[in-house]
């Protein structure tokens, strides 16, 4: 009795910590990692759904096709032009929300929470909705620009720069909000004797916030470009959905605002061509990586240099 | 912090915003931090502002939810909703090919099991980094924060293609296992538990219950689980909401079945041949509302888990 008491609290000691934490990583191993890897080597393989006859390795044949892949160029470049437009207001908002809320506000809490609307509502309901805000005809967005002046309705599905503005306008909606929580969490634990070292030099709330805030929350601003950036470079709801067809996952009648994600969906799931689809995933996978290197080193020289 | 109260010992009636002295002194000028410094007209009126635009498509589409046809040919626009809204969400229910009520159960179903799940696995995983002495378990804890990073859709031909060899009629793809088991656990969820645990639950707690010959599960069980169920919360309600919202990987694996989740079910909605706006947005609305009411419900939480985990991070 006693050896089978003392085995099992020696049991309970060594490995109970193992048994805690083996269900993260065995499904992690199988339904995270592994399919990483795997990728790999399907992009090296003809994998199609269609017609497992002709699967088999095919070398680098799927990397090439790419490089001279119009489809695929297009799809880059208006990944980019979209996040572009996306990215920079949307953190330049959010910091100009996060310094309203940095005040001592009556309904403190409810105006916190009232910042997050957008970012708990479904991403295909909001999308939707935009869908119809950003109609020809009848669309919101086209009679605001009337009451502005601009009597010429625009047709936001017929051209790139205003089909990325549309989705752009998406994207700054749903994210502003969030990020400007994140901002304000970090102006909050800056030392309050900061503030009152630089009043004493004379320092306006200008000066404060380009000298003393920006700086100093500048760990949390590189961190959500990293999100943005990874975010941003994967859209695929928005696309999809402002089709007038969204199933065809074309993006447009020409292709105006299809993202790289809908290009792989398109590529894997509508012509079946699975291998093709997977090298386009590793090619996403290093554009993401360069681009989240060069924001973060470009974010952390600007906000330095403010110092 | 001891700075804060030498500021308001320095100055006490400014720190009341309906005593503040009427002078022209810029807010920076009195020496205060902006977060102790009272909020002006501009900025309730700009907050206002954010507030407005926030809100408003969602009470758009409310308003052609609740409306006919010929709402959306209005302009200006219309402003106030109408009373079509139980006529709009019948037909969304009864219409043939695209499942809306079983795809609402599905969605409960997933976002329930797959926030259990998280709560489960994350916090006792959370409790062994946070609390218990073992082999590896920094370099293993260095895995966890290090997986955070990558995005998981760049294995997503994979997974399917793993989903497709699983066992069963077909394997995984179209049932709901598919897009339940791989979200049974979740990176961030070990992460945010371990930062909790570690400052929520004192050493000499553990010691004692040790000493009283409480196994492991024991201590989880009595000492951890009561002094973690704040950051329960926030961990549930994060992890629901990015369960019911997500679109990409249900749209491969449930797209064209006859069980979808919501989501993938209002793209089928506005997929169609003949789509209506206004069912469009009936059934957008019904699958906003639970979120909706679940930030009314837990907004504190909600905010309070964004915000310390962007100080963490």
């Amino acid at each position: 009795m006693r050896g089978l008491s003392h085995r099992l609290h020696r049991f309970d000691v060594k490995q109970m910590p193992y048994v805690l934490i083996a269900p993260f990583f065995i499904l992690f191993a199988i339904f995270g990692l592994f399919p990483l890897i795997f990728n790999g080597v399907v992009a090296l393989r003809t994998w199609r759904l269609d017609d497992p006859a002709q699967d088999g390795w095919a070398g680098l044949a799927n990397f090439e096709k790419l490089l001279t892949d119009e489809d695929f160029w297009n799809a880059l470049y208006n990944t980019f032009g979209i996040f572009v437009l996306s990215t920079v207001p949307q953190l330049l908002l959010a910091l100009c929300v996060a310094f309203l809320l940095n005040r001592r506000l009556r309904g403190q809490t409810w105006f916190r929470v009232s910042m997050l609307l957008p970012y708990i509502t479904p991403l295909t309901a909001s999308t939707l909705v935009f869908l119809v805000v950003f109609g020809r005809d009848y669309g919101v967005a086209n009679w605001v620009l009337s009451v502005f002046g601009m009597d010429d309705p625009i047709d936001w599905r017929a051209g790139k720069l205003q089909s990325w503005v549309a989705i752009a306008t998406m994207v700054n909606w749903k994210w502003i909000g969030y990020n400007a929580l994140l901002y304000l969490s970090a102006m909050q634990t800056i030392p309050r004797d900061i503030y009152e070292a630089s009043a004493l030099d004379g320092a306006t709330s200008w000066k404060q916030l380009w000298r003393i805030t920006v700086p100093m929350i500048l760990p949390v601003v590189i961190f959500t470009v990293v999100l943005s950036t990874i975010g941003g470079l994967q859209l695929f709801t928005e696309p999809m959905l402002l089709d007038a067809n969204p199933a065809s996952a074309s993006g447009g009648s020409n292709g105006e605002w299809q993202t790289i994600a809908q290009l792989i969906y398109k590529v894997g799931w509508k012509n079946l061509n699975l291998g093709y689809a997977a090298a386009m995933s590793w090619a996403l996978f290093l554009i993401i990586v360069i681009v989240a290197v060069v924001n973060t080193l470009v974010t952390s020289r600007l906000g330095g240099g403010k110092r | 912090m001891s700075t804060t109260t030498d500021t308001r010992a320095a100055a006490p009636a400014q720190a009341r915003p309906d005593q503040a002295p009427r002078r022209r002194l810029k807010p920076a000028l009195l020496g205060r931090a902006p977060q102790d410094t009272p909020a002006g007209k501009w900025t309730y009126l700009l907050l206002g502002l954010t507030f407005l635009l926030s809100i408003y498509p969602i009470y758009w589409m409310f308003v052609i939810a609740t409306s006919t046809d010929a709402a959306l040919a209005e302009i200006p626009p219309k402003f106030l909703p109408g009373g079509e809204f139980m006529k709009n969400l019948t037909e969304v229910f009864s219409l043939q090919d695209v499942y809306f009520a079983e795809s609402l159960v599905n969605s409960v179903i997933v976002s329930t099991v797959i926030t259990v799940s998280v709560l489960f696995f994350c916090s006792v995983a959370g409790f062994a980094f946070a609390k218990l002495r073992f082999r590896g378990s920094r370099i293993l804890m260095v895995m966890v924060v290090l997986t955070l990073t990558v995005p998981n859709q760049l294995g997503i031909v994979a997974l399917y293609i793993l989903m497709g060899y699983l066992p069963g009629e077909g394997g995984w793809n179209g049932s709901l296992l598919a897009v339940i088991v791989p979200g049974l656990v979740s990176a961030f969820g070990v992460f945010y538990m371990r930062q909790f645990i570690l400052g929520a639950v004192p050493d000499e707690l553990i010691e004692s219950g040790r000493v009283d010959g409480a196994t492991t599960m024991r201590i989880y069980w009595s000492i951890v689980l009561p002094a973690i169920r704040p950051a329960l919360a926030v961990l549930g309600l994060l992890t629901f909401v990015g369960s019911w919202n997500d679109f990409q990987w249900p749209l491969i694996t449930l797209g064209g079945t006859d069980y979808p989740t919501s989501m993938v079910a209002l793209f089928d909605l506005a997929s169609g041949n003949y789509v209506l706006y206004r069912r469009v947005l009936a059934g957008a609305f019904v699958a906003t509302v639970p979120l909706i009411i679940l930030l009314f419900v837990g907004g504190r939480q909600i905010v309070r888990g964004i915000m310390e985990g962007a100080v963490k991070s």
